[in-house]
Parts: C-alpha cells; structure tokens; sequence
C-alpha cells in the first residue's frame, strides 16, 4: 500500500488531480483556496503540465472552457467571491456539455465576506451554479483523504456525463492536515476517449462543435432535455452518502463536510449519554442523497440539520422528509465553527421532541419555535 | 490504546508553532494514530497570535477544531492568556517562561515551565524553542516517544532545510531533560 502523508486539503486535492490526469490549471489566487494554486504552479511545469495564472476568474473559467473542449482534464479552483465570477463561464460549460473540475474552498459570504469556513454557497452550488436550465455534480468531501479522493471522482463523472463537477470544500478542509494515502497515478491510455473533442477531422471524420448559443427554440429545447435525461440518471445512480449508526437511531443529525466533522463528535458523545443519536453526511449534494434520508424515515423520530450557513441544505432535507418527521436547525454562519457541545446540545432537544431553528444571535440563543408543515 | 490527546499550540507568528503542531501530527501518523492539524489562518498570522489546533486519537477525528485542549503549548503572554481557561481540568500546559513571564496560574492543572527561548538562545539553538516545548510535552504527557518524534522531525523539515534536522532533534531532547520547574 502506498505511504500515509500528511498534506493539507487544498495539496492533496490538487496531487490527486494531477494522478487523475490533470494537466491543465488555470486559475487566480484568493484565500483559503491559495495552497490548491500554488502546488499546481509547482508541479505542473514539471510534469509537462499547464499552470496558467489568469488575469481574473473569469479569464480562468473561460480558459477551462476551451481546455475542457480540447478534450483533456482540466480544473480552476477559487473560494466563494471567485466563483460568483466563475459563474457564467460555468453555465457556458453546462450547455456546452463540457465536463471540468471547479473546486470551491468556500468562505464566509457575502460579498467579500471574511475567510474563515463557511458553507454558505450550498444554494449557488446545488441551485443557481450558473444561469439557465443546469446542474453542476457536487461533491462534499469531509477529510483530506476524501478531498483527494474526490478529485478523481469528479473527473470520472464529469467524462462520464459530459457535465461540470464541482467539490464544494471549505477552508477547514483546505487548510487542516491529515494522513492521506494518495491514489495510484492513471496511466495515459486509461483516460477515456472524447470523439467529441475539438482535436482536429484531419479530414477523416465530420467535424465536431463545442457550443451553447441555440437560436431555434425547438434545439434549445431538445438540447436542454437531452442533458435532462442525463440528470435524471445521475440522479438515480450517482447518489453517495455516509450512514453513521442510523440503524437504531432515534435522532439523525444531517451534515455535511466540515460540519459533518462537529456533528459526528456530537453525536459520539450523544451516544455515551445514552441518546440514540446518528449521522447521515451527504457526500454528494447534487445528486442530493435522498435515497440514504428516505431509508430512515420509517425508524427515526426526528432530524437535526447543521451546516455553516443560516439554512440552505435544510432546505433539501425538508423537502425529502415532506412532513413526515419534525427536521429542526442549528447553525453557525459567517466562519464562525460550532463546537461539538452546542450541536449536541440541539442534538438533546430534537431528541426531547423539541423542533426549533436555532441560530446563536450575538451570542445568545435564540430559539424559534416553528410549526411543522404537512 | 493510548488516551485522545487534543493539543493547542500557540504563539507569535514566526516562532514555529505551527512546524512544532506538524510534528506531533507527523509523530501520531507514524504510530498509525488517527491526527488532524489545523492552523489559524489569514491576518491573525501575521503579527497577532498564531495557534495550531493537533488532535491525535484511536478513532476517526470529528470536529478537528480544539476548543477544550487536554494539553496547551502557550509560548507568549497573549496566547497563555488566551487559551488557559479553555484547558480541561486536569490538564497539561507546557510554557515558555521566557517569553510568557509573569502569568495568572490555575490550580487544577498541570504547569510545565520552560525559559525554553532562553535555552534554545543558550544552546546555539535561536528559533527552537518550540521544539524544546514539544520535547517537554513529550516527556509530560507521553503522547508518542522519543524516537517516534525524531523520525517526526525528519519528515517536517523540509529537505531544503536537512541540515536543521539534527539541531531540532537536540532541541526536542533539552525540552525533554528539562525538569527543574514543575509545579
């Protein structure tokens, strides 16, 4: 087996992207995200790779663009502001069926926000990545292994569909370092093969096009349900999620990455207290994982949602669960991390029955009661 | 099985925190524990308090984000000040004298005391005291060996650096020798 090292998120993320056969970064610097870049800039020029530092992130994506139509991997990372620039150039990718990796090392928003973690671009990821009819995959790592991990997953998705992939980490996950076992460099010929890809008919094929621009409305249409159909099935076969001790659990804590990390030590705890406590951490989140939610509805008694942000993917549990099982809230927001102990304190009162949206308000509780609806 | 250990490690920017962070993560990782290393990042770094968040365990790590140390390496006053009254009770705090002075001290803790500046300054040794504390938490509190910290330090120094390999080693064993003020 490979050795263990120890690597911050951004570096592992970005190694396994170059033994994914990465060899194309453009991008622009911008905290937390800033490591991802500059071990690109390190070991692009000397594996034969292109580290291309652009003059802004719209530059960047666009360049990812015509890589990506090129046929080769190719990814740009950023963290929150830099993405909001990204995100025409992302939904040009959609509907030029181009597949590519964008990484977010999400910080707090909005605006310039701060550059503490945050979780708060779940809506622009899983909802509005881009303008127009599209979906980007999501993937949510929670550890520097599944952040290299990922990277991989995410080229081979993204090939696979002919869709963008985004890994939406955070810069906990990005700065913190952990043992990592990084996967086996792919061999050149394992790469797939793109015969869509603009590499030249050498006049022994039909040329091929690369674009988004539809003036009849009736090939706009087919265009869009044609990559519908694709959505539909990544959503029925690309759903991944991690159960933790649901089997019996009265209470589950839904969350993802990083604050997957606090809810899973709070619900550690809440076990040796005797609660019935479980996890469900999505580890993609478009797909949304709905399958591994549905299968605990019949057992368990209620749901808690955590995340950094004042309630994005709540949204996505409420809309699952349909009223079927009270789904309260707590969170931090802004790059403010929760401890253990205050998710394990809501994780007591979902547990008592209560149902609530907490959100700590300048340093109090504030507790509102809500009325279920269904 | 050896005890979790969550270990906060803080001080001014530049004076190695979180180097010394990386190598008891790197020591955990070669006795196969589970260990997260989380920095403090952005301005705080520069100027203010730099702090390092180290959790070494048997089980996957949740939240890798210290907020109840079980042991705090302080190495000035501000980030002593800080971080002491989060240490668990029963806890270990290892302190750099020399930088730390003149401190409020609980009583229901354990206090390792180390001029560990002075010593490293005294010793040919400028820029290690923060070794020096992590050899005197070492010996404090067990949580990996001797010898085990040695290959740590081999795998933290960068190979740019390969000639310090040898002096951190001595720094971490004056930290460990060091044993005149316990309280």
């Amino acid at each position: 087996m490979a050795e263990k090292v120890l690597m911050k998120g951004n570096e592992a993320l970005a190694e396994a992207a170059i033994r994914a056969g990465c060899r194309h970064f453009f991008g622009y610097p911008i905290t937390p995200q800033t490591e991802l870049a500059a071990y690109m800039a390190k070991r692009m020029p000397k594996i034969g790779g292109v580290y291309l530092q652009a003059e802004s992130e719209v530059a960047a994506i666009n360049m990812v663009y015509g890589a990506s139509a090129a046929g080769v991997r190719v990814m740009t990372s950023s963290s929150s502001p830099g993405i909001s620039l990204k995100q025409e150039g992302i939904s040009y990718m959609i509907g030029a069926d181009l597949p590519g990796l964008i990484v977010n090392v999400q910080r707090g928003g909005p605006g310039l926000g701060g550059i503490q973690p945050s979780q708060a671009d779940y809506w622009q990821a899983t909802r509005a990545v881009g303008h127009g009819d599209g979906h980007v995959v999501v993937f949510a790592p929670s550890t520097v292994q599944e952040m290299a991990d990922s990277a991989a997953s995410a080229f081979e998705l993204g090939d696979k569909y002919r869709v963008p992939v985004m890994i939406l980490a955070d810069g906990l996950l990005g700065q913190m370092m952990e043992p990592v076992i990084l996967p086996e460099p792919l061999a050149d010929d394992a790469l797939p093969k793109k015969p869509w890809a603009l590499t030249g008919h050498k006049g022994e094929r039909e040329h091929t096009v690369v674009n988004s621009l539809f003036l009849v409305a009736a090939e706009l249409e087919s265009s869009i349900l044609e990559r519908a159909e694709r959505y539909q099935q990544i959503s029925r076969d690309e759903q991944r999620a991690e159960s933790f001790l649901t089997e019996d659990a009265d209470v589950i804590v839904v969350a993802y990455g990083a604050a997957s990390r606090i809810a899973r030590s709070a619900v550690v705890k809440a076990r040796e207290q005797g609660i019935k406590a479980g996890l469900i951490r999505p580890i993609t989140l478009w797909p949304y994982p709905k399958d591994a939610l549905e299968a605990t509805l019949a057992s368990a008694k209620a749901y808690l949602v955590t995340e950094f942000s004042t309630g994005q993917m709540v949204e996505d549990v409420r809309l699952v669960v349909n009223g079927r099982k009270p789904v309260s809230f707590f969170a931090h927001t802004g790059g403010v991390v929760p401890t253990p102990d205050e998710v394990l304190e809501a994780l007591r009162l979902a547990n008592e029955g209560e149902v609530f949206d907490i959100i700590p308000f300048q340093g109090k509780l504030t507790r509102k009661k809500e009325v279920q609806n269904g | 099985m050896a005890q979790p250990l969550n270990i906060m490690l803080a001080g001014f920017g530049g004076q190695g925190i979180l180097f010394a962070g990386k190598i008891i993560a790197y020591a955990g990782l070669i006795d196969e524990r589970e260990v997260s290393w989380l920095p403090s990042y952005g301005p705080e770094m520069r100027g203010g308090t730099a702090n390092c968040s180290v959790c070494l365990s048997d089980e996957p790590i949740g939240s890798p984000l210290v907020t109840e140390p079980d042991a705090l390496i302080a190495m000035n006053l501000p980030s002593y000040e800080r971080f002491i009254d989060d240490v668990v009770p029963g806890g270990v705090v290892v302190v750099d004298s020399s930088m730390v002075g003149a401190c409020t001290m609980r009583h229901d803790i354990e206090y390792y005391t180390v001029p560990a500046t002075s010593l490293a300054e005294e010793n040919g040794l400028k820029g290690l005291a923060n070794v020096i504390c992590v050899g005197k938490l070492l010996e404090a509190t067990g949580f990996s060996t001797e010898e085990v910290c040695k290959q740590a330090i081999d795998k933290s120094v960068p190979a740019s650096k390969a000639q310090l390999k040898d002096a951190n080693k001595r720094a971490l064993e004056i930290g460990e020798a060091w044993t005149a003020s316990v309280c």
